[in-house]
């Protein structure tokens, strides 16, 4: 179990700057997830950590050791790759034995470690097939399986749903989740670009943005207190309404934010006063979309089937205590 | 909740960990027998040979090699009467006729090669029935050993036996029998003749690959567009496969201006075919002129390196692989 | 259907007949020429008349052909072998590991198989004799290593390049070195290049002549092609078209199987070096 501490670590692949300046710790057995938009820089800090690249500066500790020049094998951690990275020509035991022969452990031990993951996994029926005899799904396992067997003290995931489909992705989220569980809490690093699988999944999240961190919290926080913009529009889905101007200045705010399901319609009497152009009718909830004179349409969420029609005209109104206040600046007014 | 802001970044010098380390010096560990190994077999070699052209060096007495300076290439003599007499390969007319016959061979060859070549590769890019058995039959000419195909078609060309005579008379094109191999006017036709069948094949899949890398949509883009044929060659189709052909024609290029094994036996001491190699191969070995050799063998050297220059700088072609 | 279409359909067609009796026809009639006896050759046939293996086996059975034939198949297995093992691993250095003075080396390895063979005779005719191999196999073993192992290295190169890089980074968590991830994780995955770039190797070196010629002077260490180039008859002006046919068709034979077996390998490792390159 396992205290990480990333000090202004930086990295640049030659003149590019990827990574600018991450101060972060990550806690002994939590699961952070690191998310983001495509190319600000999770998945390089991800092989930071892993080892796979070089930092260019700054300090990373394993338990206030610092570990910038130890071998990946070394550092006690253990990686499960988006496309799973399964040795093609060998079998799901002998992928899953690999790492474990290399260090020299006897076969016996060996044996032991790989059916034991495989039993946790439920992969046992598989040890003796190829990679491209399984499923997409079984594969993920088979990858997952790999790491396990290696005892690391940290477990790292880069993007290991993207490959899967909608349902499978669902019902691998919650074997991530209670493996989690049921490895006496292993220290894990997620990262992903999706945040539904973030707030899902984390006990903490943090928000990269061009190479450095936005904001790190547990996902409520970052839900109910983003620090900027940026956060409050990244999480949460459908995205959180941004109104500025004439909207905003009533409230002491250059921009104001509200999410969908903290808008209610009212019959009479609403704050704003709009036409529905367009419903998303999805069965548990709708979303109805709503032009109240803002350059963006307002979004409106309402539980199970909605009664607006596009060219109604409708009043909403934001509930006061889940409003967002930003200022010029993009940084929450909060008093 | 830990905020960053950005600040100017250091101009980190790159500290490579361990692992980078322990990787780069097993690169070097793997290397180093395969260098080596060129080192010994073409470096030295090379610079040995360039070294002789400059000697007076004879092929009984190699270790007693005097440095001469450029005398094999050009020298000369001032006479008592005035005259001023040159030697060297630079000012050897036989020299400069194998010269003349490469350029002549190497130009001829590749530009019929890649007409034809094309032509084939277009044929094979079609789908039909038997597809297969023609690109498998293609592959027999490249397949036989050049020495064999000398032969065989030295066989054929056989001015007495040979079935190319027979037939030509028989269809009336010729109206008695020719020594295609051995008559000064036809003899570079018949090397031309049989390199190109050996080598079409080679030329025809390089450029059948080109070609299909080029994605289908793009035909049928230019059907619906109501594009000639013709045109859909010329301004779609060629400027696709040029890289492809750009690769073909230099290797072909360069090999044509190496030529040896055909011309040695298919049209042995045949003023009209003597290349380059053949010619300094005679000074070196059959007629005891090592140093001289050597000079000739060093000129074919320094011109393969002003193609090869040219080729890059024209084309500039990026062979660093610089993407891993 | 349209006139002009069945015009252009026959001409294709017969454009395809000719391709294929072009480039077929040479080696068919090498084979019918050495079916026949003594004088038969002289008379001009264009299909087969007889069966006769006497060329065949007066080839085999006198002078040193057959001796050719086994001095051919070592020297090329020998340089193939050679080639293969230094350049295995020189491919992982150069595709899988960044270091400085990687394009130029890889540059200059390709340039090496642009040099004449004639510009390095005189130097490694200087070495075989200095090692004292001149006239031994050998001597053809060690120069053969000047086109066989820049040719290997470039295409093993460009194949590993293709390897996933997220396999290797696997073996290096799993705390692979170098050289197991060589061993364990790539050669398995890369014999389909290994073949490949052997057979094309084995195919150049059966066919080289320059050094071979060079290098032996006895018949009984020459190779198969300075063998049949060299072959004489009874009197200097006696060309034995019988029996060199028999030769050709015995060394051809072979090859033209190998390469029929292998072609989609083959193609592919040609056009490896040459579009991608």
């Amino acid at each position: 179990m396992t205290v990480l501490t990333l000090k202004d670590v930086t990295k640049s692949f030659g003149p590019v700057h990827v990574i600018k300046g991450v101060n972060l710790e990550i806690r002994d057995g939590e699961f952070m997830v690191f998310v983001g938009p495509s190319g600000c820089g999770k998945s390089t800090l991800l092989r930071l950590i892993a080892g796979l690249e070089d930092i260019s500066a700054g300090t990373l500790s394993f338990d206030n050791k610092v570990v910038n020049d130890v071998v990946p094998s070394k550092r006690g951690i253990a990686m499960v790759f988006q496309s799973y990275a399964l040795y093609p020509h060998m079998t799901v035991y002998e992928n899953m034995a690999f790492g474990l022969k290399l260090n020299g452990r006897s076969p016996e031990t060996v044996k032991q470690s790989v059916e034991k993951a495989a039993d946790l996994l439920q992969i046992r029926q598989y040890l003796d097939r190829l990679p491209k005899q399984l499923s997409g799904g079984q594969r993920q396992r088979v990858a997952i399986g790999r790491a396990i067997v290696r005892d690391p003290k940290v477990f790292l995931f880069d993007e290991p749903l993207s490959n899967l489909d909608a349902a499978l992705r669902v019902a691998t989220r919650l074997e991530i989740a209670k493996l989690h569980h049921s490895m006496n809490k292993v220290t894990m690093i997620y990262v992903t670009h999706d945040q539904v699988e973030a707030m899902t999944l984390a006990d903490r999240i943090c928000v990269l943005r061009d190479g450095l961190v936005e904001q790190v919290g547990t996902p409520m926080e970052l839900y109910e207190r983003p620090d900027s913009i940026f956060v409050a529009g990244f999480i949460g889905s459908p995205k959180m309404n941004f109104l500025n101007g004439r909207f905003a200045a009533p409230y002491g705010a250059a921009t104001l934010g509200v999410r969908p399901e903290h808008i209610e319609i009212k019959p009479s009497g609403g704050t704003w006063t709009g036409s529905v152009i367009h419903t998303e009718i999805l069965g548990s909830d709708s979303f109805v979309f709503v032009d109240v004179g803002a350059p963006e349409p307002v979004i409106v969420r309402e539980n199970g089937k909605t009664a607006s029609s596009p060219g109604q005209t409708i009043q909403i109104s934001p509930m006061a205590e889940h409003l967002h206040r930003f200022d010029t600046a993009g940084k929450p007014i909060r008093n | 909740m830990t905020v960053v802001t950005a600040t100017s970044l250091p101009a980190a010098p790159v500290v490579s960990s361990e692992l980078t380390r322990q990787r780069t010096r097993s690169a070097m560990l793997f290397l180093l027998p395969m260098i080596a190994a060129l080192a010994v077999v073409a470096g030295w070699p090379l610079l040995r040979s360039i070294y002789f052209s400059l000697t007076d060096v004879t092929l009984n007495n190699l270790a007693g090699a005097k440095f001469v300076g450029l005398r094999n290439y050009l020298t000369w003599v001032t006479l008592d009467s005035g005259r001023t007499i040159y030697s060297g390969v630079l000012v050897d007319p036989a020299w400069w006729n194998a010269v003349w016959n490469t350029l002549r061979f190497a130009f001829v060859s590749v530009v019929l090669e890649s007409i034809l070549g094309m032509a084939i590769a277009l044929a094979l890019n079609a789908d039909f029935p038997g597809r297969g058995l023609v690109r498998a039959a293609i592959l027999v000419p490249w397949a036989i050993p050049t020495i064999v195909s000398a032969k065989m078609w030295a066989w054929m060309l056989n001015d007495q036996f040979g079935i190319i005579n027979d037939a030509l008379l028989r269809l009336g094109i010729i109206s008695e029998k020719v020594a295609w191999t051995a008559t000064a006017n036809t003899a570079m036709g018949a090397v031309l003749v049989v390199d190109i069948w050996k080598t079409i094949p080679f030329m025809a899949l390089l450029i059948l690959a080109g070609l299909q890398s080029i994605p289908n949509d793009i035909y049928e883009a230019a059907e619906i567009d109501g594009v000639h044929p013709i045109q859909t060659f010329f301004r779609v189709t060629l400027p696709l496969v040029r890289p492809a052909l750009m690769v073909a024609i230099i290797f072909r290029l360069l090999d044509a201006m190496r030529i040896f094994d055909l011309i040695y036996v298919l049209t042995p001491n045949s003023a009209q075919t003597k290349t380059m190699s053949v010619i300094a191969r005679e000074n070196l070995f059959d007629f005891d002129k090592f140093a001289y050799g050597s000079a000739e063998a060093t000129l074919l050297f320094l011109s393969i390196l002003i193609v090869v220059i040219a080729y890059i700088w024209i084309g500039r072609v990026n062979l660093s692989g610089s993407d891993r | 259907m349209n006139g002009w279409a069945v015009v252009k359909r026959t001409s294709f067609y017969a454009f395809v007949a000719l391709i294929i009796f072009e480039s077929v026809f040479p080696f068919y009639y090498a084979l019918i020429t050495s079916f026949k006896k003594g004088t038969e050759i002289f008379q001009i046939n264009y299909f087969p008349t007889s069966f006769s293996l006497e060329n065949y086996v007066g080839v085999l059975t006198q002078g040193s052909f057959a001796q050719n034939l086994f001095n051919s198949l070592f020297v090329s297995s020998a340089v193939v072998l050679l080639a293969l093992f230094l350049a295995v691993t020189a491919a992982y250095a150069l595709s899988r590991v960044k270091f400085r003075g990687r394009g130029l080396l890889l540059m200059t390895i390709l340039s090496v198989s642009m040099f004449p063979q004639i510009a390095v005779l005189a130097g490694l005719f200087e070495l075989v004799r200095f090692f004292h191999l001149f006239n031994t196999v050998w001597a053809l073993i060690f120069s053969y290593t000047i086109f066989t192992l820049p040719f290997t290295v470039w295409v093993l190169t460009t194949f590993m390049r293709d390897l996933p890089v997220e396999i290797e980074e696997a073996a290096i968590v799993d705390g692979a070195t170098p050289w197991v991830i060589i061993t364990k994780v790539f050669l398995p995955l890369m014999w389909p290049a290994l073949v490949t770039t052997g057979l094309l190797a084995f195919i150049a070196a059966w066919n080289e002549f320059l050094y071979a010629l060079t290098f032996t002077s006895s018949n009984s260490t020459r190779t198969v092609p300075v063998a049949i180039a060299l072959l004489s008859g009874a009197s200097e002006h006696e060309i034995p078209w019988g029996p060199i046919m028999a030769a050709s068709v015995i060394v051809t034979v072979p090859l033209v199987v190998l390469v029929l077996i292998f072609q989609r390998k083959i193609i592919s490792g040609l056009t490896a070096g040459g579009v991608k390159g």
